[in-house]
């Protein structure tokens, strides 16, 4: 189901959806657990584990001791004993303790063991951008994952899509990493009541437009359908799609627009080099080259840490305007560009650190 | 010899220990000819572990286990076709050849998985026992590591949770005093492993590896409590890997342990020191157990040919399993 296509009667956060998809999976299959630092602590993980410890009690909303490998290894275990374990980490970074448990077992053991093993297990990784949350507490490490094969990767955009990807990654046979950028959390979107799935592996066109494809993931889909509304003024004409799941990728829906707009931009939060939108430019140039009009580009951050203080990072996280910039320098409209970017930027406070001036912090 | 076990249990135990000395001896028999193109670890001088502790165990007991595995493997029951199969890499071998000897597996006899990254499979194996727990089954859980693996951090983390939670799950330490060619002076300062579980509120014992009665003794004591619910235990065991650490030969030439060292521990041979006993005690004679050898040859010996005949998985076969359906 299609967010556009979707019923407008309820409109509830990103983070509530989260908490939704969980709490049904939960009342659903009684093989479904959640473990993670705080999940059921006072702040609920961003609000996303609220009510579940009461409602599922201690054996199946836990807390973790501080052993993000040794978890993720008993997680693993739990799973291929039968059940579906959901494991949380607050910032992604905190996954990183856990790579040998995710790449040599997770994503192995189905392979490794002939088929005859299953790992239904999901990882929830926040990642995020702002407040000076510096080098090791907003990185967007999607791309590492993706690398593995064996792993699947899906990083929703909406709150219609959180819910269902969510819904659909604890159904699914396989490790999950289920990726949800910081700033998406409160933001609100259409999300029907009750359990749905949205499959994994499938792109989502969010806007149609004839001139330029710009695939994006995640939070920069958001900061790209708002450089889609603006490019509009200048007459292009962006159509965007959504990339939804990172691995396994839907390149032909991206190769499909690409064909029909002769430019492709793609936009993701991670590294510029050896990354997520690198592979996408080159696998659509691969496929379509004979229908580009011009080189493809990439929108991400730069290959550089974090820096915390806001008088870098102003600089540092990629934007709606560097999507604006290229998209005109890509349709020959360069000149248009200082305009439509000078009045978005009178627009923007002093500090570009916080999504929307409600959100004030710390995290 | 105790007399408290009866004759069955230790004539058991002896056809436990020496099919896997049969086995591996036959790999190394057969390793030059270059058939079986994987990394082989081989646990000779080791086989009182395996045998001793997995005899305590039921089926719906499950183990884990590391690089050095086809001890644990044999020992739960694991196929000796399967095995040797997935050693020549192929179709019928117990991983469909995409394992090799460092990954083996038998889910009819619930051997879960070996695999070699050191201290991997301990939080998997307390996994396992936190859905036994949580999902109110029987059985417990069994995770053979080496001495190495308590410097890893994943072996405190898993210790940690499994204490915490009072899991139902036996780690099980084989201490063999060399991480590779790396001896344990090198690697630990000079305190006991058991110290280490200790230190995680864990009930804790320590025996003679290559005493079988003694591993089996010690194991029994420690599954009695962890099935009453009193949570995890873990047992350190002596014991001392006759071979190079991968692969068929003897390393003595390498120099990193000395010879009269390595032939100290072969006069400890688990397997001549348990058959001496039963021809003393009368538990069998010569002739039985020279009986029993040979039909462990004969079994040893089709579970070769059969590995040998088996087909290679087909090149179609190579994209398959990537994820489950």
């Amino acid at each position: 189901m299609a967010e556009r296509d979707v019923e407008r009667t309820r409109e509830i956060t990103y983070a509530a959806a989260i908490q939704e998809a969980i709490d049904q999976s939960m009342e659903e299959d009684p093989s479904v657990f959640i473990i993670g630092e705080g999940v059921p602590d006072p702040k609920h993980v961003f609000g996303t584990t609220k009510g579940l410890r009461e409602k599922y009690g201690k054996m199946r909303v836990l807390d973790m001791p501080l052993s993000e490998g040794g978890v993720t290894g008993v997680c693993i275990g739990a799973a291929i004993q039968g059940m579906r374990p959901i494991m949380v980490h607050q910032r992604i970074d905190f996954l990183l303790l856990a790579m040998d448990q995710l790449v040599n077992n997770a994503a192995k053991w189905h392979y490794m063991f002939g088929g005859q093993m299953k790992v239904p297990l999901v990882i929830r990784a926040v990642i995020g951008r702002g407040w000076g949350q510096g080098a090791q507490h907003s990185q967007n490490l999607q791309a590492i994952l993706a690398h593995i094969p064996g792993l699947k990767v899906v990083m929703p955009s909406t709150a219609h899509d959180a819910k269902g990807l969510l819904m659909a990654s604890i159904q699914d046979n396989n490790p999950v990493i289920f990726i949800e950028h910081r700033w998406l959390h409160s933001m609100t979107g259409y999300v029907p009541q009750e359990p749905y799935t949205v499959p994994l592996g499938a792109a989502s066109v969010i806007r149609k437009g004839t001139d330029i494809t710009i695939a994006a993931t995640s939070y920069m889909a958001v900061e790209a359908l708002r450089a889609a509304t603006v490019l509009e003024k200048a007459g292009i004409s962006a159509e965007v799609i959504d990339i939804r799941t990172v691995k396994p990728l839907d390149y032909g829906k991206i190769i499909e627009s690409v064909k029909k707009t002769g430019r492709l931009l793609v936009a993701d939060s991670g590294y510029y080099s050896v990354g997520l939108a690198g592979d996408v430019v080159a696998r659509v140039s691969e496929e379509a080259f004979d229908h580009m009009i011009v080189a493809p580009r990439r929108i991400t951050s730069p290959d550089i840490p974090t820096p915390s203080t806001p008088a870098l990072a102003n600089y540092y996280y990629p934007r709606h305007t560097d999507v604006i910039k290229t998209a005109c320098e890509m349709v020959g409209k360069r000149d248009k560009a200082g305009e439509l970017i000078e009045e978005e930027e009178k627009k923007e406070p002093k500090y570009l650190d916080v999504p929307d001036p409600s959100f004030t912090g710390p995290f | 010899m105790e007399n408290q076990f009866s004759n069955d249990t230790l004539i058991e135990l002896y056809k436990s220990m020496l099919l896997i000395r049969r086995a591996e001896e036959k790999i190394v028999e057969l390793y030059h000819e270059q058939e079986m193109r994987c990394p082989t670890h081989l646990c000779i001088g080791q086989e009182a572990v395996s045998a001793g502790v997995c005899l305590n165990l039921v089926k719906e007991d499950c183990v884990f286990s590391n690089h050095r595995a086809h001890g644990h493997y044999l020992a739960k029951g694991g196929s000796l076709k399967g095995m040797l199969a997935e050693l020549y890499g192929k179709a019928t071998g117990c991983s469909k050849g995409r394992g090799g000897s460092m990954h083996l597996i038998d889910l009819a006899v619930n051997f879960i998985a070996a695999t070699p990254l050191v201290a991997g499979t301990i939080p998997v194996a307390v996994g396992i026992a936190f859905a036994l727990k949580a999902q109110n089954k029987p059985g417990i859980s069994v995770a053979f590591f080496g001495d190495s693996a308590v410097e890893e951090g994943v072996f405190h983390e898993a210790l940690n949770f499994s204490s915490l939670h009072k899991l139902p799950v036996l780690f099980v330490c084989e201490n063999n005093l060399y991480a590779c060619q790396t001896s344990l002076p090198e690697r630990q300062p000079n305190r006991e492993i058991g110290k280490l579980a200790e230190a995680h509120a864990i009930q804790t014992y320590r025996a003679d590896g290559n005493d079988v009665i003694a591993v089996y003794e010690t194991t029994k004591k420690a599954i009695a409590n962890i099935r009453s619910g009193t949570g995890p235990a873990f047992i350190e065991f002596s014991t001392y890997r006759w071979l190079e650490h991968c692969g068929p030969n003897e390393d003595k030439d390498l120099g990193y342990r000395s010879e009269r060292e390595i032939l100290e521990w072969m006069e400890k041979c688990p397997i001549k020191r348990f058959k001496e006993a039963m021809l003393t005690k009368k538990v069998a004679t010569g002739e039985e157990l020279e009986k029993l050898d040979l039909e462990i040859m004969r079994e040893v010996e089709e579970a070769v040919a059969f590995a040998k005949k088996s087909p290679f998985p087909e090149k179609r076969a190579l994209h398959e399993y990537l994820y489950a359906d």
